[in-house]
Formats: C-alpha cells, structure tokens, sequence
C-alpha cells in the first residue's frame, strides 16, 4: 500500500471531509469503562497495548497523520501564538524531540528513520517528505526550536512541564487542537492555576491527587489516561481564541444531521518524565468519533447513551454540550436496548 | 480597611497585609485607597521614609491621596496618571535593585499585578513582592480573541475596548499578563448578550 492509499487526504475545517476507516472504527479509544462517569485521576501506566490498538505504540501515528499535520499548519500560520516556549524550556524542547523521533523510527520504520553519529542527526520522514540533517542541542541547525519542528511532525497537542517548587509550570506548548483553552493565556501557570477553570474536581481532591503523583512520575515509567468532551463537527482547532466563530455550529445540528455531525472528542492523556531537563512531558492526542460512526458498536452505542443522560450538569456545562445534551440523548436512546454492558471500554469484550 | 472576597478562587493570588521588613531600599507602588495601607506602613515603621522610594497614582474612581503621601515626606515621592505612565519608572528601581530591596504594592488587583510580573521579569521570586488589596475590585481583563487588554472591568458582560466583542469574565487569572480571561459571551448566539451587571465596584 503505497502512503497515498494509506494517509487521508481529508479536512477538518471548513467542508470537514474527516472520516474513521472501519478499522479506524474498530481501535477508536471509547473511553467510559462503565455505564456512568465521574472525575477521576484514573492514571494507569502507557506500557504497550493490544496489537492494533491506539496504545500498542508510545506514540500512535494512524490513518490521519498527514491531515492532521496539515491542519497545525494552517492553525499556526493564522495565529503563531498556539506555539510557545519559554526560554529556558529549550533543554525539554530537545528532550521530546529525542523521544518521538526515536519512537516513531522504533515503531514505525517504514515511514520514519532516524540516524545518529554522535550529535550528528538525520531524520527522515516520508509521509511529510522531509529529509533533514542537523545537530542535536544546537538550535541553529533546525528551522524552528526543538519543540515546534517535533510538534510539527506528531499528532495531538503537547504541553512541556517545568518542576520547582514541588509544583509543575506548564511553560511551553504546542496546542492547536484544544478542547476550549489557551495555551498563551496559561502559560507560565502551576498545576492549580491552569486548571482553575474545571468545576467539582478541586473539592473531590482530584488535582491535589494528580500533583502528588506527577511530582514522582519516573523517567522511563510514562503514565495515561482519557479525558473527554463533544465536538459539533468534527473541528480540531476548537479553540477559546476562535470560540466567537465556532460556536454558533452548536446551534445548527438537527435530528435529521446529529448522527453525522455530533462528534465524540476523546484526548488520550500520556505523561514522560525527560531525562535531561527533567520536565514532563503532556502529548494529549484528539480522537474523534461521529455518532453514527460509534453506534455501529452496540455496547459502545447503550453506555454513550446512558453517560451522557445521567452526566452531573455541571459537567455537561463545562464541556460546552448542555444545550445539546436532549437532542444526544433522544438520538442515542434509539441504540439503547437496556440490556446490560460488559466493563471496560473494548467492544469486542461484550 | 482591607478588600473582602467574598469567594476563594484558584488561579487568584491572594493578598496580605503590608509589613515593614529590614531593607537597603524600599519600593512602595500604590494607587487609589492604597494610599491608605502606605500611611498605614509608615505609622508603623516611621525609619522607611527615610530610604522610601513612593510612587503613586490616582484611582480610576478618583480616589487621590496624593496630598496626604506628600505631607508624610518620603525620602522620593513620584505621581503618576496610570501604571503604564509611571512603568518605566518603577521597571528601573526593579532592574537596578540590588540585595535588599523590599517592595510593597497596594491598591487594585491590576496594579498589583502588573508590579508582580514586572518584578518577576527583573529576576525577582513572585513572593519577593509584598501585596495589599485596597479599594475597587475592577478587573483588568485580557480578551482571549484579539488579545487586548481592558483596564478597570467593572461590568460582567463588558465590551471589548479593542475587539468589541462581549466578553464575559472567567475566573480564571493568569500572573503573566497581571489579567482576568475575557472570552465572547454571545459566541453560540450572536447577539444575545445578557445584560451588563456590576460584579466588580
């Protein structure tokens, strides 16, 4: 199958012809274990997973990559601020460069090679044609600084974690494909500042939790978890700085186009400790799942439906999807039978 | 007297009472009320104004106690119209600052921040600033659209002064820009803005 074949050549702006192969269907990460949901800091170890899975790999590249690289590319040609670094997270910039570059070569060489003699690099990527040589730890070699040239080449957003102070300061950021909040507003923030915004988890003592255990996350030992909202349209970019332009799309979706329009948004959260600089490093990759997409998988279909209609809502204010909570409960109560779910998320489990 | 709050929120710095601490020099930034909390500084320790550096500037309520810091004769004493007249004054005492400089800043919470991270970029820690809220609790706020930002916010919704969206204010507050979140109130139904209420005198 030669890259063309492979790699969508498909939008997710404007006539948004993004689409999920059946096999893409097939490895979506559904992200409820059980039929209703809470905050939790649900952290777990990102060892691999199931061959052909999203977490078989340290990094999934999939089906999407080059769409998906293309998109960044426009997004931070209409607003370079989505990318920043604050000067002394150059170090952890080079570190995460050094980690995808050697996972994708590990996991991928057939699109990916990555050759080193001493600080002398060559990297090479096929499906984004890029062939380039430069030295690593010196910043004149590449086009941009470490993190954005890498950022530029890996699906999902990343976050660079700075540790002092028994906090973390999220102080670079490549982000372009957020669920509604501004890298360039909270860079230069800590742990708790940055999440200020999310309702019912401070007092559950869910950040103070995640903290305590970030603050000893080990090089070598990387964690995940999920996260989720809902996406009309399947628009990466929903961004708080165009929110004035995309938010009238929540307003538009009938009964008749919920099923292709209504997108579930799932971010697989993955956290690695860097061994130079020792920040941590926060890739959270975006899935995106229409609804007649995801009801073609009957457990999948009964457990959406059942989340989405008991959601505390609070939370379904937060994620922006109150005003449509009726409309996706009507649409996928029509897939729910009652009948009992397996646990865990697998949909061949049932 | 000290500002109430009357929630605790996250991303918010909180504020102290000023004290007098053991110093080379002593930078005191202040404006509006917060001329009260300065007097209140040097009653309790009258050896400061002997090395105090005062600026002040009037409130944007019109609070002006420009009268009552002269007649206590700080060893320097500037007045200014606004924070971004009197900038390059107070950015020189930080960039010049040596060992020992004590900073207190009192007054509205935009003052106080933006003293905060113009400290913070001169190299001092962010708890090297000594702070005291005095008087209104207007927001300065950054509008996370056009980026601009809007001093004394007193209304939630309020009109972008550079964009001209309606913007509502997060609770959210970021020691970098010394600003609230602004984001567009009407976004999902152009045009419906609830109406203008003072949640910020």
């Amino acid at each position: 199958m030669s890259l063309d074949d492979y790699f969508h050549d498909e939008t997710y702006f404007g006539d948004f012809t993004y689409r999920n192969s059946p096999q893409a269907i097939k490895r979506f990460p559904f992200p409820f274990p059980e039929d209703d949901y809470m905050y939790s800091v649900n952290m777990e170890p990102h060892v691999p997973g199931r061959k052909g899975s999203v977490f078989e790999h340290a990094f999934d590249v999939d089906e999407h990559y080059v769409a998906q690289m293309r998109d960044r590319a426009r997004v931070l040609a209409e607003d370079p601020l989505r990318c920043q670094s604050l000067p002394h997270m150059t170090l952890a910039g080079w570190d995460l460069l050094e980690l995808i570059m050697e996972s994708f070569a590990r996991d991928y060489p057939q699109w990916f090679e990555l050759h080193k003699d001493g600080n002398r690099w060559h990297w090479i990527n096929r499906p984004l044609g890029i062939d380039d040589k430069f030295t690593f730890l010196d910043e004149s070699t590449l086009p941009y600084g470490p993190m954005e040239y890498i950022t530029r080449q890996a699906q999902g957003d990343f976050t660079l974690q700075d540790q002092r102070n028994d906090n973390l300061w999220i102080e670079a950021g490549m982000v372009t494909t957020q669920a509604d909040w501004s890298v360039d507003f909270d860079i230069g923030m800590n742990f708790h500042e940055w999440h200020a915004p999310v309702p019912l988890a401070r007092e559950m003592g869910v950040f103070d939790r995640a903290l305590k255990f970030l603050l000893q996350l080990q090089h070598g030992a990387p964690v995940r978890r999920f996260n989720w909202t809902m996406t009309v349209d399947p628009l990466l970019d929903t961004s708080p700085e165009n929110y004035h332009k995309w938010g009238p799309s929540k307003t538009t979706m009938t009964r008749e186009t919920i099923g292709r329009r209504q997108h579930l948004r799932v971010e697989l959260q993955t956290l690695f400790r860097l061994p130079r600089s020792n920040a941590i490093a926060f890739p959270i990759r975006c899935y995106m799942i229409s609804f007649q997409d995801l009801v073609t998988q009957p457990k999948w279909a009964r457990r959406l439906h059942r989340v989405i209609r008991d959601l505390p809502e609070e939370l379904a204010t937060y994620k922006g999807f109150l005003r449509n909570r009726p409309l996706m409960v009507e649409y996928l109560s029509q897939f729910d039978d009652g009948k009992p779910t397996s646990p865990g998320w697998w949909p061949e489990d049932e | 007297m000290q500002t109430q709050f009357d929630t605790t929120m996250r991303s918010r710095p909180r504020y102290g009472v000023l004290e007098p601490r053991p110093g080379l020099a002593h930078l005191i930034v202040a404006d509006g009320e917060g001329g009260e909390a300065v007097l209140a500084l040097f009653a309790q320790a009258p050896e400061l104004l002997e090395t105090a550096r005062v600026i002040y500037m009037p409130g944007a309520n019109g609070t002006d106690m420009t009268a009552e810091l002269e007649a206590v004769k700080p060893a320097q004493f500037s007045r200014v119209p606004s924070y971004a007249a009197g900038r390059q004054r107070i950015v020189k005492v930080l960039g010049d600052a040596h060992m020992g400089l004590q900073v207190y800043v009192t007054g509205t919470e935009g003052l106080m921040g933006q003293v905060q991270r113009d400290a913070m970029e001169a190299g001092l820690p962010h708890d090297a600033v000594q702070t005291e809220h005095r008087g209104s609790l207007v927001r300065r706020v950054q509008c996370v659209h056009c980026k601009g930002i809007t001093e004394h916010v007193r209304t939630d919704p309020f009109q972008c002064g550079h964009c001209g969206l309606n913007l509502f204010v997060r609770d959210h507050y970021s020691r970098r820009l010394a600003a609230f979140q602004g984001v567009c109130v009407d976004a999902e139904d152009p045009g419906e803005v609830p109406p203008a209420v003072e949640r910020f005198k």
